[in-house]
Formats: structure tokens, C-alpha cells, sequence
């Protein structure tokens, strides 16, 4: 076997892939062979490490130094310097200002010395592409005992005793829901994977499957196992052809490994698995809906009971759970529920990854226990608000959920205390909003996500949803009354308790948190027309401060619908009834003379 | 029509043939079926909808039923340079509907449409898993992150010819 003394990770995640990974991975093969050290330093392309903002991102091991935003034309220094000379190349090492004097690796940058990574272990870690390293790293190991060592109903029992609930959104405990499939009748049934991630602004699930899916594959045959069944369906996003491609390529390397397909090491237990490509829908992620997608149909979503335990796939019982729930599963095995179960809340164990984004300095994967504060994902591992702006809310559950205050932040993240403050877990989006987001604007959008998405089979959701984005398109719009908050509540309110399912028994969730938190907001849309945050198009006036204008006429010269008139020596104005609002005036005023009024 | 212009037609059937066959005795073969049909014709016209209803048997209007409800399928034809918007809420908190503004003022085009020349087309997608980046959006397989509208100009120029 080959020797390395160096070896240099490089991120193939979809975000470092996108900020030019690849070129700064070839650039490093050709400065190893400049310098003839190609045979002495490995370069692997690995999974997301979590801190997409920073990317792309290089990690040299063994000193673990984290190189961030590298440059094409940084690659030759660190080759020079780092690995011929051994000396590091500071200025390109991840910012964090409390390690300032400290070594720097991977372990002591803030954004990582704060969680605990058990479904993304091997995210980073190692080349998926590759099982041999997956192998290295304990894969496998668990199947082997499961079937060597384990009876079907010891691993449902390791598993319930673990106490690992669905990382879905519902958080259901996922032991119980083996043993349920395990104990339906019928010989002859299925394992699915809900690799459909439709949340925007959640990329979890995209990660493990990117960087790590192997620990997919192998959990998805010992639920097979466990349960009885010897077919397994991956049903995945379209929209993610990294995933897929290496997906593709894990699932043909088990193959080859006699890890898939029949007599799994030599065993009397056989199980095949299968990719399917979602095409865009976002109540595919809804089980039943998900289940008649693979079955080349419409994707609607049918009542329940029964439940796909009882009665699934092709009329079958199935086994559906999610990425992250199944990425827990071999880990729960190898080192035992004990250990699992000491992780976490008293009524939730083991961690939960979070798509962090939007105003936050450190943009990516976060993985923590669960009951960890909003406060320190935010603050401690999230680096805080950029541009010294005020928190104002954190989103979590996407269309589904709500959003949490300020006053809110202490808050320990766990299925039943986001339940009882109007949002939920979700499958882990948390978008962070500062002063300059409207509250209004954002249960908006959501509305009009879940207007777009609503399959139409059930009126609540079909009209009920269509009807409030209407209401609220009113109040941003400057025409809302005080009677519309009122028939938003209502509305919510009968939808909730008539449609199908969960897409539509949720939708008004992100509506009636920000009506509880920020009514005020609401309010000064509806009765001052007024846009708090400035973000409503409608209630911003652009005015040019008299005293200020030089009369120059390049705001006039800029506006696309000549909103703008005056003459030479007089103060130009704004034609408020013909204004656009599209702030080109504002951008062009050399002597910053035009100001957004709210 | 010329013969050259029928070779290209026969090519693209042959191919949806093939597709056909292969998925042959695979359960729910639908969806799989159409997504590799529109990577050979580039969309999924109502002849070619017909030829698949005939081929694997199963009537037009169901056909029609599942391209109208995923939004990966299209009924109009797709620009050489299809352009994703990201509206995914990461993106949208950070001001990505002002980026899809100018993306419609540049192309001159609203979403969900084609340019005269074919040159571009115009997609408002949900999310591409890409949120660290946000605002982001992606032209083929290309993906451009952490954009201000400013930037779209010199983007597009890299996609000048046709």
C-alpha cells in the first residue's frame, strides 16, 4: 500500500463545487508534480464540511489546517509552503478570532469545536467515491454484526432503545415505526428512503448523500433486514445530480463488495436497492405522496390510515424514513444505544444537522444535540449577524413552520419546545432574518410556495391557501384592513383541521407565528401603510432631499419611466403616481441626495 | 423537410425506443421514462407524450396528468442556456427576487419562457441545496453564488454565443 505523509482534502460539495473546487484541485496536481511530490501528499476529494460560506474549502492533514475562500492562486503557496517547507499559510486559515494563537486546525475553529457530528461524520472526512475509505472508517462494520451477530428483532430493539426519532420534520420514534412494519402482514416488503429534500433552504440530506452514501446504503439494508424485506427504493431529488452520481457509483461499489444483492456476506439474507429521480414537487416529501410518485404517478398524497407501514409501496408494507434518520442508524450499532442515548434532551437523543442561512456569517451545516439554544447555534457556531445588524428571527421548518422571536432565542431546539412556540423542527432549514426582513413579506412567501405546490386534491389546501395569499398580497400591497388579520386567523384555522395532509394541515404555520410574534408589523401595514423593514415595494416612496440636490439630472437621466423632472438650479422631484420603485435613482445620485422612505 | 432533418427525428425516436425498452418490466417505469424522453428531445411536446402513451399503454391523458405536475417537466421548448433563479427562502432573505428583476430585464423575458433567438430561458427554482451561497443561480450546470444584481451583466456575457 502506498505511503502518504501529507495528505490535502478538498471539498466536493455542491456549494465548494460551485465556488470552483474543481479548478483548485487540479491546480494542486499540477504544483505537487512541480515540485515531484505527487507520490508523497494524497489529494481527496471529499463531502461538504459544513462551512459553505468559507468555501471553497482546503483541509491538510495531519496538521488538520484549514485553508478557506482559496484562490486558484493561492494553491501554489500552500504547495511551497505548507507542504515542502512545513510551514502554514496563515493568512488563508479559517478566521476565527478567539483561536487566533492556537494550532487553528479543524478542531479548534469555532464553527466546529461547538457540535458533535455523528450523521455527518464521514462528511469531509473521507472520498465517497470510494468505499474502501467508508470501510476504514467502521462502514459496514454494523451490517456485519446485524447479520452475524443480531437477530431481526434485537436491531429493532438496539434502535428503539436508542430513542432516534424521525429527522423528517415529525419527528415520529423511529423504532417503534420498524417494529410496526416489521410485525404488517405480508411477506414481501419494502425499504424506502425519502431523499426528496423539497424544504427551501435545506440542504442536510444533499450532504450525507454527497459526502457520505455509504452510511445510506448500509443503513437501508439493515432495516431490510431488521424488518423483513428484501427491495429498497431511494427516492431522490432530481435537482441534485452530485447526489445522484454518487449514488449511482456507492450503490455499484456494494454491489462488487457482495455487500448487495444476494447472500449478503454469505449470509441467507438478499436485498436489492434502487434509485428513483423525483421531478420537482414538493408534496412528494409527504409519505403517501412520495410512495404513489414512485409508482409513476401524480404525486397526491391519500388519507391516512392506512399507513404506509401497513399498506405502501405497491400496496406493500413499507419502511419509509428520511437521509439523516438512516445516516444514525449504523453508528447506533456500532457503538451501541447506551452511548446514543447520552447525547441529546430527555425526550429527544442524538444530534440534529441545520441548513443555516440566510443572515448569518457562518452560511452552512450545522450539526448539534438536540436541545442545544437557538442563542448558540446563532451566536457561538453561526458567528453572529453580519454588518452589525439586529437578530430579529430565526425560520425553522420552512412552509411548514414559523418563525422564532428574539425574545425567543434561549430556546432549546427539541421537537415539543418549537411545537410550543408555534414552529417545529422541521427537516432542519433555519434561516436566520435581521431588521431589514418584513415579517409580512415572509409569511408571504411561504404562501406563495405553498399555493404553487399544493397538488389540488383537497379544497382546504387548494383554495383555502390560494385565498390567504390573496389577503396578504392585500396588505402588502397597501390595501389590507383591519378585518382581513382577522379572516387570515380564520382561515388558518379551518385549514388546519380540513385538509389532507400534512403539506396543507401546515401550510398556514409560517402565517400564524408571525401574527403571533409580530402582529405590530401586520398592523402598521394595514392601518399606517407602512413598511416597517422597507421591504414592501408598494409602501416605499423614494424622495430627493431639496437641500441636498445639485440639480445634476443623472437621476433623470437613469429612470426607466421618466418619473423624475426638474431643471437646472432647482431641486428635482419624484413623481410618486408614475415611480417604479426600482431605487436605480437612489444607486446613480452622486451626492446621495435621494432617500427610501418607509 | 429535407432528409437530413428526418435522420435527426428518426435518431431522437430511436432513442425514445430504446429508453422504452429498457425500463420494459420495471414498476411505476413512467417517470423514469420521461425524464430521459425530455433529456433526448429537450422537452416533452404533446407528439412526443402520444408516442409514449402509444408505446407503453397507458392512455395520453394520464401521461399529460403527471408532465403538468412535476415541475422538472416542460411542455415548451428550453433555451440553449437555461437560467435557474434560486427562490429558496435562504436566497430569498437575501434578496434573490431582485436578481430574478434584472435577469428579466436583461433577457427581456418572464419566467417560464424561452428567447426569441432560443438562446436563454428563464426558471424560478425552489432551492439547489447551494443556500450557503445565496443568493444563487445556476445556467446549465453552472452555479453562481453570493450575487448582486450587478453582477448578472458580466455572467451573461460569458453565454453570449449561440
Amino acid at each position: 500500500m502506498d505511503y502518504f505523509r501529507a495528505h490535502v482534502l478538498i471539498c466536493g460539495g455542491t456549494g465548494c463545487t460551485s465556488s470552483h473546487s474543481p479548478k483548485i484541485q487540479q491546480e494542486f496536481a499540477d504544483q505537487l508534480e512541480k515540485n515531484n511530490i505527487s507520490k508523497e501528499v494524497k489529494i481527496v476529494t471529499t463531502g461538504c464540511f459544513g462551512l459553505c460560506a468559507q468555501g471553497p474549502i482546503v483541509v491538510v492533514y495531519p496538521e488538520g489546517a484549514m485553508y478557506t475562500m482559496v484562490r486558484v492562486e493561492d494553491v501554489k503557496e500552500i504547495v511551497e509552503e505548507h507542504l515542502v517547507k512545513g510551514r502554514l499559510v496563515r493568512r488563508l486559515m479559517a478566521g476565527d478570532t478567539e483561536a487566533e494563537d492556537t494550532s487553528k486546525s479543524l478542531e479548534n475553529v469555532g464553527f466546529f469545536k461547538n457540535q458533535v457530528r455523528i450523521a455527518l461524520r464521514n462528511c469531509g472526512t473521507i472520498n465517497p467515491e470510494n468505499i474502501d475509505e467508508y470501510i476504514a472508517y467502521d462502514g459496514y462494520k454494523a451490517l456485519q454484526m446485524a447479520l452475524t451477530e443480531m437477530k431481526p428483532e434485537d436491531v429493532i430493539a438496539e434502535i428503539k432503545k436508542s430513542g432516534l426519532r424521525g429527522r423528517g420534520g415529525a419527528g415520529f420514534p423511529t423504532g417503534l415505526k420498524w417494529e410496526l412494519t416489521a410485525k404488517a402482514e405480508g411477506d414481501d416488503k419494502i425499504i424506502a428512503c425519502n431523499a426528496d429534500e423539497g424544504d427551501p433552504g435545506a440542504f442536510m440530506d444533499r450532504s450525507v448523500l454527497e459526502g457520505d452514501p455509504h452510511s445510506l446504503i448500509e443503513a437501508m439494508i439493515i432495516a431490510g433486514y431488521a424488518i423483513g424485506a428484501n427491495q429498497g427504493y431511494i427516492y431522490v431529488r432530481a435537482e441534485y445530480p452530485i447526489a445522484v452520481k454518487r449514488l449511482n457509483i456507492a450503490i455499484e461499489q456494494a454491489k462488487d463488495y457482495g455487500l448487495l444483492g444476494k447472500n449478503i456476506l454469505g449470509t441467507d439474507f438478499s436485498f436489492s436497492l434502487e434509485l428513483r429521480l423525483g421531478a420537482g414537487a414538493f408534496v412528494c416529501g409527504e409519505e403517501t405522496a412520495l410512495i404513489t410518485s414512485i409508482e409513476g404517478k401524480r404525486g397526491e398524497p391519500k388519507p391516512k390510515p392506512p399507513f404506509p407501514a401497513v399498506r405502501g409501496l405497491w400496496q406493500k408494507p413499507t419502511l419509509l424514513n428520511n437521509v439523516e434518520t438512516y445516516a444514525n442508524i449504523p453508528i447506533i450499532l456500532t457503538k451501541g444505544a447506551d452511548w446514543f442515548t447520552t447525547i441529546g434532551s430527555e425526550k429527544s437523543k442524538g444530534t440534529k444537522v441545520f441548513a443555516v442561512g440566510g443572515k448569518i456569517n457562518n452560511t452552512g451545516l450545522v450539526e448539534v444535540p438536540i436541545g442545544t439554544t437557538l442563542r448558540e447555534v446563532v451566536y457561538d457556531i453561526g458567528g453572529g449577524i453580519p454588518n452589525g445588524k439586529k437578530f430579529k428571527a430565526a425560520q425553522t421548518g420552512g412552509p411548514s413552520g414559523g418563525c422564532i422571536p428574539a425574545s425567543l432565542i434561549d430556546t432549546p431546539i427539541d421537537y415539543e419546545t418549537l411545537k410550543e412556540i408555534g414552529s417545529m423542527m422541521g427537516s432542519g432549514g433555519l434561516i436566520i432574518m435581521d431588521e431589514d426582513n418584513c415579517m409580512v413579506d415572509i409569511a408571504k412567501f411561504f404562501l406563495e410556495f405553498t399555493v404553487e405546490e399544493s397538488c389540488g386534491k383537497c379544497p382546504p389546501c387548494r383554495i383555502g391557501t390560494k385565498r390567504m395569499l390573496e389577503i396578504l398580497e392585500r396588505i402588502t400591497g397597501g390595501k389590507g384592513e383591519m378585518e382581513d388579520i382577522e379572516k387570515l386567523e380564520i382561515l388558518s384555522k379551518n385549514i388546519i383541521s380540513s385538509a389532507l395532509c400534512g403539506l396543507g394541515q401546515s401550510a398556514p404555520q409560517p402565517v400564524l407565528s408571525t401574527l403571533r410574534y409580530f402582529k405590530d408589523e401586520y398592523i402598521a401595514h394595514v392601518k399606517d401603510k407602512k413598511c416597517p423593514a422597507g421591504v414592501c415595494k408598494s409602501m416605499m416612496r423614494y424622495v430627493i432631499q431639496a437641500d441636498l440636490c445639485k440639480s445634476c439630472g443623472i437621476c433623470a437621466k437613469n429612470c426607466p419611466v421618466g418619473a423624475i423632472t426638474g431643471e437646472k438650479k432647482v431641486p428635482y422631484v419624484i413623481d410618486q403616481d408614475k415611480c417604479i420603485k426600482c431605487g436605480v435613482c437612489m444607486e446613480k445620485c452622486p451626492f446621495k441626495a435621494i432617500f427610501k422612505n418607509v | 423537410m429535407s432528409s437530413n432533418c428526418c435522420a435527426c427525428v428518426d435518431e431522437k425516436e430511436r432513442k425514445l425506443q430504446e429508453i422504452i425498452e429498457k425500463y420494459k418490466n420495471i414498476n411505476g417505469a413512467l417517470i423514469p421514462v420521461l425524464h430521459e424522453a425530455q433529456d433526448v428531445y429537450g422537452y416533452l411536446p404533446m407528439s412526443v407524450q402520444k408516442k409514449i402513451s402509444e408505446k407503453m399503454n397507458i392512455p395520453l391523458s394520464e401521461i399529460y396528468g403527471v408532465v403538468t405536475f412535476y415541475t422538472q417537466f416542460s411542455l415548451k421548448p428550453k433555451g440553449k442556456y437555461k437560467v435557474s433563479t434560486c427562490m429558496g427562502t435562504a436566497c430569498y432573505v437575501k434578496g434573490s427576487n431582485l436578481i430574478l428583476d434584472k435577469l428579466k430585464e436583461k433577457l427581456g423575458i418572464s419566467v417560464g419562457d424561452c428567447s426569441e433567438d432560443g438562446r436563454f430561458s428563464l426558471e424560478a427554482c425552489r432551492c439547489i441545496g447551494a443556500c450557503g451561497l445565496a443568493p444563487v443561480i445556476m445556467i446549465n450546470d453552472d452555479v453562481y453564488g453570493k450575487l448582486s444584481p450587478d453582477d448578472i451583466d458580466k455572467i451573461l456575457d460569458k453565454y453570449k454565443d449561440l
